[in-house]
């Protein structure tokens, strides 16, 4: 791997793998506060998935980027302008709606994204593309009967989950943008431009958005930035309550 | 773990989703065998909420989910009616039958 | 739905008297009730009280760990909360499930752990305040529940005794992660350490306390004895676990917060000091440090989740009948 090669895939190992970090600090927030018992494991599971994908994602990246840092020096001892999550990840929890509705989005992208990843050039990344994929499907069967039966449920039900989709939709748009980084690496067959992911994911979004009797949001504007680190205010204080304890004590071993 | 139990109408109006009872399968040609139950508005949500609690440590390649309200089940009373005259049919038992000396067939 | 049909409260009929013969004959060697067997009213009673505060346990318990889980230190330390707290949710469901054979709804049990007239383990009604918190209550509290659910695994009510031998089985990995955690702090900076031997002050005597009260202050004790839903005493139990505990505290260089404690070379047991029952008996009626809090975060995440489990059965009456509809 050349120079301008190692970079570009640490930079992209840190996007795959601070999405999965920071989603499932999120979801993990659930753990004990869940609608009803069964959801809460069930929830607690999807958390689980994603922090092992993003142990193993953030690992590599430590590896890649040859700086003796781990997968815990880069989770804990990162300021918020050098995460690379997409924003759609660090949105707060909101209701149980508004987190069906972030993870639905986010799981259907990435299991088209893991699809044709766990087929790329690096083998570590292959395997561990393999290994997501199969927990991909599963969240996107789990958050989208979720959308279903709330989209189709009661009228309550119904007017949360709309309001839900319509506010995380300005999010989606980032998912996809691309850039030179992803573009350079995909010619090389080392990552999946996610613009070619976009038209997939849209037909399958509307499919399930169709059945649950929700309306899909007009296209308006996208907030962007995550990916380069400008993120929003809410990465911050995710970041303050994940990083209290390493940071409180340099050194230290847990 | 639990035994089957019969869904009932949910008490001070408070929803509550029906009982469905748990059969897993723990390897290829293993029987299916009672895990427990779970609640669940639907089977769907029940096949799911079974694969999240049951099958959390790799114990299970399929599941069963089963409304719990559709389990008949022998009483205690049927002890002595329902199984005791199976006792004296030795000959259902392959021991009842003598083998000649030296016969290694079986 | 009682799968044993329901029992009269009037007097015993020479009926009754039979039956609890034949009941406490089948219980002294050593059977197995089941939920469609003839028990008497009073073991019922005594099994859903009991059953309901342990699942209500698991349940509440969730709260103070998971409390650590956004700020876990490492991705490992959180992956493995995550999985312990999830783990007490399941054994929960498990001892829901487990009751509602009984026949009483798990809607109907969580009524009452929500409107105070349930109990659940006053140790949870303590704050966790440091990370060490976590190891301690890994290590003390669930070494304890261990304990306490070995003897539960042999219990004469079979839903209750196979709800018990899987929790066992997944317990396993929690007194082990909470160990580690202690036994990493133990050996760490001297803020580590501080933290770690703080913690264990501040838990130890709760600890000892999760058994209930002493043998002759104990009112349900006998009876759970003699028709085998416990086969040990409160003070034996808690006496096992201090033998147990106190050898792994020394192997790790931490120290209890009794002065009274010894080794009795001729029991082969360790000495321990007079626990404060008025502050176990305050905490158990509702006036510890978190007693509120935990309730109204209990209450909260149901009261948030009535829409969702409304969708959800709405749902699935629309899909009934359309099926109905179809076939019709």
């Amino acid at each position: 791997m050349d120079e301008q090669t190692s970079r570009d895939f640490f930079e992209y190992l840190l996007r795959l793998g601070d999405d999965r970090l920071i989603l499932g600090h999120r979801v993990s927030e659930w753990c004990g506060h869940g609608p009803i018992l069964e959801e809460d494991i069930a929830l607690s599971n999807i958390a689980l998935d994603l922090l092992g994908q993003a142990n193993l994602l953030l690992q590599l990246a430590g590896q890649v980027e040859g700086q003796g840092r781990d997968q815990d020096a880069l989770a804990y001892f990162r300021e918020a302008t050098q995460f690379r999550n997409a924003i759609l990840c660090e949105t707060p929890n909101g209701d149980f709606g508004d987190t069906i509705v972030r993870q639905f989005l986010y799981s259907v992208y990435a299991l088209l994204v893991l699809d044709q990843l766990q087929r790329c050039r690096h083998e570590a990344l292959a395997g561990i593309a393999a290994k997501a994929y199969k927990e991909a499907r599963y969240h996107v069967r789990h958050s989208g009967e979720w959308l279903i039966k709330l989209g189709d449920g009661t009228e309550e039900s119904h007017r949360r989950v709309q309001a839900a989709l319509d506010k995380a939709w300005s999010y989606t748009g980032e998912l996809f943008v691309g850039d030179d980084i992803e573009r350079r690496l995909a010619a090389q067959g080392l990552a999946v431009d996610p613009a070619s992911v976009r038209e997939g994911w849209l037909a399958q979004v509307k499919d399930v958005v169709a059945i649950a009797t929700l309306t899909l949001p007009a296209d308006g504007y996208m907030q962007r930035g995550g990916r380069t680190g400008r993120h929003t205010e809410h990465l911050g204080h995710l970041l303050a309550e994940m990083q209290i304890v390493a940071r409180s004590f340099p050194g230290a071993s847990w | 773990m639990t035994s089957p139990t019969i869904a009932t109408a949910p008490k001070g109006g408070e929803t509550q989703w029906p009982l469905w009872e748990v059969f897993t399968q723990e390897e290829a040609g293993a029987p299916h065998q009672h895990a427990g139950s779970v609640h669940a508005a639907d089977a769907e949500l029940a096949l799911q909420n079974a694969r999240d609690v049951y099958a959390r440590r790799n114990e299970a390649i399929s599941i069963w989910v089963v409304p719990s309200v559709t389990i008949i089940a022998s009483t205690p009373e049927d002890v002595g009616p329902f199984f005791d005259p199976a006792n004296d049919k030795a000959y259902r038992h392959p021991q009842f039958f003598k083998t000649p000396r030296g016969v290694r067939v079986f | 739905m009682t799968p044993s049909s329901p029992q009269s409260n009037g007097p015993a009929s020479t009926d009754d008297a039979e039956r609890l013969a034949t009941f406490e004959k089948r219980i002294a060697e050593g059977g197995v009730i089941e939920p469609k067997d003839w028990m008497p009213p009073r073991y019922r009673q005594q099994l859903i009280r009991m059953m309901s505060q342990h699942a209500h346990s698991e349940v509440v318990g969730m709260l103070p760990e998971g409390n650590w889980i956004t700020r876990a230190p490492t991705l490992r330390r959180k992956m493995t909360l995550i999985a312990k707290v999830q783990d007490e949710g399941g054994h929960g469901l498990y001892i829901y499930c487990g009751t509602e054979t009984l026949g009483v709804d798990r809607a109907e049990l969580i009524e009452q752990l929500h409107n105070g007239t349930a109990k659940y383990s006053s140790i949870f009604n303590y704050p966790t305040l440091t990370w060490a918190d976590i190891g301690i209550i890994g290590w003390l509290v669930d070494g304890a529940a261990i304990v306490n659910q070995t003897m539960l695994a042999k219990a004469s009510y079979g839903p209750y005794s196979r709800a018990m031998i899987r929790i066992c089985k997944e317990e396993n990995f929690h007194k082990r992660q909470g160990y580690e955690i202690c036994a990493t702090l133990a050996a760490g900076t001297p803020e580590q350490k501080a933290m770690v031997q703080d913690a264990l002050n501040r838990w130890w005597w709760q600890a000892l306390m999760m058994f209930g009260p002493s043998d002759k202050d104990s009112p349900n004790s006998a009876e759970l004895m003699k028709w085998g839903v416990k086969r040990k005493s409160n003070d034996d139990l808690r006496q096992r676990f201090v033998n147990l505990t106190v050898p792994q505290a020394q192997a790790i260089g931490l120290t209890f917060p009794d002065p009274a404690m010894r080794y009795d070379e001729a029991t082969g047991d360790w000495h321990f000091g007079e626990i404060d029952w008025a502050e176990f008996k305050a905490v158990v009626k509702g006036d510890g440090p978190c007693n509120r809090e935990r309730l109204a975060a209990r209450r909260k995440a149901h009261d948030d989740g009535a829409w969702v489990r409304e969708a959800a059965e709405a749902y699935a009456a629309k899909q009934r009948a359309a099926r109905r509809a179809v076939a019709a």
